[in-house]
């Protein structure tokens, strides 16, 4: 077994105008490896929806992508405020995102959703109080 | 159609990527909801928007599309220039609004037919 290839990021929760930086390198150091368009979309999708929870909901965090030979794993933990319910998170539409977020384009309530339908697996460990991390998995093969 | 004939359309001004502008296009949406952007748009097509900030580059980015068209005559600030130029979007500002600009693409084919051209 080979070891994976790791990217790690920090990801600014002070800042809504950067965010997304993180999401944008990765997807170029996936083109440069030479993986399938259609991965790399989903990959940096996923992520993407991912770094702008961590810094609309969260005050920022780290992003951590590893590629392994059949699959990529992408680890995004903050030490947010948690979330509560994760069902009526899930839901299309649910958000508790500020008026102000809404005002810059996000906040629709379909971030969860979308990083689900772009993975092949997400899971979600989270304690109120304590944080959030969010496990994406897409396979390669 | 092709970008240059989206730009002919809505008598646009061209803020980067020139060299791009004979790229085609198969598909357009007209957002100011980048959530919505991540959740349903298909990739190789155009974004006009009444939003401006950098996020409006990195959403379109991350769905391939390769042309933003800002509407009512807005102007981004450099540094959001600078990130599309940088991954080769092509940007576009016209003074027509939102849903005029949207028609005319239609009515002029684009993204009428979910198949490509
Ligand atoms: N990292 C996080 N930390 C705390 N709460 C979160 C986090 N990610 C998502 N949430 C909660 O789940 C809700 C739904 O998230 P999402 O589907 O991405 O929609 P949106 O971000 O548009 O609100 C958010 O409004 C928020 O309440
Ligand atoms: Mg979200």
């Amino acid at each position: 077994m080979s070891e994976p290839l790791v990217f790690h990021y920090d990801i600014d929760g002070e800042d809504f105008i950067s965010a997304g930086q993180a999401s944008i390198q990765i997807k170029k150091n996936l083109r440069r490896i030479g993986l399938s368009p259609e991965i790399i979309r989903r990959v940096s999708i996923a992520m993407y929806d991912g770094e702008i929870n961590m810094v609309i909901h969260a005050k920022g965090g780290t992003a951590d992508v590893m590629l392994y030979e059949d699959r990529i794993e992408i680890i995004l933990a903050d030490k947010g405020p948690g979330i509560e319910n994760i069902e009526q998170a899930m839901q299309e539409g649910y958000s508790t995102a500020s008026d102000t977020v809404r005002s810059l384009g996000f906040g629709a309530g379909m971030g969860l959703p979308n990083m689900k339908r772009y993975s092949d697996k997400m899971t979600i460990d989270t304690t109120v109080g304590v944080g959030t991390t969010v496990t994406l998995v897409i396979n390669l093969i | 159609m092709k970008i240059k004939d989206l730009k002919e359309l809505l008598d646009a001004e061209v803020l980067c990527c020139e060299e791009n502008l004979g790229r085609h296009l198969y598909s357009a949406c007209g957002c100011d909801l980048m959530s919505d952007v991540l959740a349903y748009v298909k990739d190789q097509g155009a974004l006009l928007t009444g939003l401006v900030n950098p996020q409006v580059v990195r959403t379109a980015v991350m769905m391939d599309l390769v042309c933003i068209v800002f509407v009512r005559s807005k102007v981004p600030t450099e540094d959001i220039v600078e990130l599309a130029r940088d991954n080769g979007i092509v940007v576009l500002t016209t003074g027509k609004r939102l849903y005029e600009a949207c028609g005319i693409l239609y009515s002029n084919g684009l993204g009428v037919k979910a198949t490509k051209e």
